[in-house]
């Protein structure tokens, strides 16, 4: 049904999008958590540095990108002199291209969740006899849990259709980071792309409309397990 | 003993409260909306830590800042029960009984019995109405074995019916467990009820500190403890029954007292309110009258409450053991009657005052309590 090099689109679609939101979420977790409970001076800072790839053009961080994580970048070298790890032009660069760029929508959401449970169901924890790790194990994460799907599903959604900072970081490389926009622009770049580059496109949408209703389906169950009504 | 301390600026209000209370039956904090009441139980809890202070509960140091001991509130074993509940909505009545159970299957069986929750147990709790999950609530504090249980006004959100249900399990939990309980409230009521010694609380310190039944009746304090159906509280038991004329009789030190009908074994002891416009006062003994409740007595106090009124502390018990009356008439019958201080008086009592269900009423002590 699909030809090779659409399968490989679509799985590497698939790997950046699932790495990047991966590493994203933990990262993102204490973000939200500093920005919602915490006051120390810089914070306004890390809100904003935070929410730049929103308002950037997606170019300009795949440049900083490219400058900090590319083979010569500060970041780049060290790391490949290190521990022989690479960004430059594999899947991996294509997935920190995607992850940044998802990171603010992801951050945004679950901050919203955090600063929606009642701290004082955490106090109440406490007086029970939990310490704050057991607390937000058990009372907090479980109470934010929509937002954090919320947050995987934009940040996984971002990282599918992530074009202009990939491309800039990695340039597209069939089978390494040539994702499913990164083909379809190619296809649309040659005499005779047209129908290759309008299956991607269906592809692209089935991918889209597949995310969003197994989204739907986690957050009614999470929505129920966390209303408080008997099943 | 349970002994508290404490002194914290918050914002434009300051606390700086200090009181001994005993260890054992309810300690009710009493007071206005605003006047601390929550922030003494915050910092029992330890989620409030002030700047200065010593709380120490049963023998154990749970705060003191000058040797810098301040236990989390985890480490505190202390159980509270929130006005608004706080039941965690993503466990069931069960998951919420067991989030900080200590202690064996007995143990949850006793206070799920205690509570009537078996029937709940499977439940989410919004599907719980407010009485059901202030029992809840009530029972997952104690099932984390608490060494004193804290209440912040329980019954505050809930309407009177629910109010009535819960009231009784309260006061089950004082005679059927040993926890001490610290219970907040601005309903007297609710106090009469339940508690055994009042702190009566006014902005941000501790105004008195005794018996109910002390505190009740000192005028001093009649606009913090009196300001609706003001009266005073006697402890009375219960000695007889005229089944003919549909009354009971109670005795208390230095008299006795009929009251409509109460269907409770004699020897029981119990606490009433008698309110202070049900009391008449007269110079001689009474005769020919319809009131069948006449004590003597004396004056203690008077004291002039609005312009028309005075509030005079009568004592109606014998030498040994006091009981004080409230009773409130006009300035003129004061002057009339030539009332003073130390002066003999006779203080009537209408059975018919009594006909109703004030409040602690008909709520039996206990045995152990009967002097």
């Amino acid at each position: 049904m699909l030809t090779p090099l659409e399968t490989e689109a679509l799985l590497l679609s698939l790997r950046v999008g699932l790495a990047a939101t991966v590493f994203s979420l933990p990262v993102a977790l204490l973000v939200a958590w500093l920005l919602a409970r915490c006051r120390f001076p810089g914070r306004h800072l890390l809100n904003g540095v935070v929410h730049l790839p929103l308002v950037l053009p997606p170019v300009v961080v795949g440049f900083v990108l490219l400058v900090l994580f590319g083979r010569k970048g500060v970041v780049g070298a060290w790391l490949d002199q290190t521990f022989g790890f690479t960004f430059a032009f594999n899947w991996k660069g294509a997935a920190l291209a995607s992850a940044v760029m998802g990171f603010p929508l992801i951050v945004r959401a679950m901050r919203l969740s955090l600063e929606n449970v009642d701290t004082g169901l955490e106090a109440a924890a406490r007086t029970l006899g939990s310490g704050r790790v057991r607390v937000f194990a058990t009372i907090t994460l479980p109470l934010m849990a929509p937002g954090i799907l919320t947050g995987a599903i934009l940040g996984f959604a971002r990282s599918v259709g992530e074009f202009g900072a990939t491309i800039t970081f990695v340039a597209n490389i069939p089978g390494e980071t040539s994702t499913l926009p990164l083909a379809l622009y190619a296809y649309t770049q040659v005499p005779g792309g047209e129908s290759p580059a309008w299956r991607l496109c269906l592809i692209a949408i089935a991918l889209a409309l597949a995310a969003l209703f197994a989204s739907e389906l986690v957050a009614r169950a999470l929505d129920r397990r966390i209303s408080g009504r008997t099943p | 003993m349970i002994e508290f301390e404490a002194e914290q600026a918050l914002g434009d209000f300051r606390l700086a409260a200090r009181f001994t209370t005993p260890s054992a039956g309810i300690t009710a904090l009493f007071g206005r909306s605003g006047a601390g009441k929550t922030s003494i139980v915050n910092a029992f809890a330890g989620l409030l830590t002030p700047s200065r202070g010593r709380i120490k509960v049963r023998g154990d140091v749970l705060f003191d800042s000058s040797t810098g001991i301040n236990l989390p509130p985890e480490k505190r074993r202390l159980g509270y029960v929130f006005q608004d509940g706080r039941l965690f909505p993503h466990y069931s009545v069960k998951g919420n009984l067991l989030y900080g159970a200590r202690g064996d299957a007995a143990h949850f069986n006793q206070v799920v019995e205690l509570l009537g929750l078996s029937a709940l147990l499977a439940r989410r709790p919004n599907d719980l109405s407010g009485g059901e999950k202030q029992r809840v609530a009530i029972g997952r504090a104690l099932l984390a074995n608490p060494r004193l249980l804290l209440m912040d006004e329980p019954l505050a959100s809930l309407d009177a019916a629910r109010k009535a249900e819960i009231l009784p399990y309260i006061a089950n939990l004082r005679d059927a467990l040993d926890v001490p309980i610290v219970y907040v409230s601005h309903a007297m009521d609710e106090v009469i009820r339940l508690a055994d010694t009042l702190v009566v609380v006014d902005a941000g310190s501790v105004a008195a500190v005794g018996p109910v039944e002390e505190l009740t009746s000192r005028l001093d304090l009649r606009p913090l403890t009196g300001r609706f159906e003001a009266g005073a509280v006697l402890r009375a038991v219960l000695r007889g029954h005229d089944k003919a004329y549909g009354l009971s009789e109670l005795a208390f030190p230095g008299g006795r007292l009929r009251v409509p009908f109460l269907d409770l074994p004699l020897g029981t002891a119990l606490r009433l309110r008698v309110r202070a416009r049900d009391v008449v006062l007269a110079t001689a003994p009474p005769q020919d009258l319809s009131i069948r409740n006449a004590f003597a007595g004396r004056v203690v106090e008077i004291r002039p409450d609005e312009p028309a009124l005075m509030d005079l502390r009568l004592d109606i018990g014998t030498r040994d053991e006091p009981v004080y009356l409230w009773a409130r008439v006009t300035k003129r019958a004061v002057e009339d009657l030539k009332l003073k201080v130390g002066g003999p008086v006779h203080a009537l009592v209408k059975t018919v005052a009594l006909d109703r269900p004030s409040p602690g009423y008909a709520h039996p002590l206990g045995d152990s309590e009967v002097s």
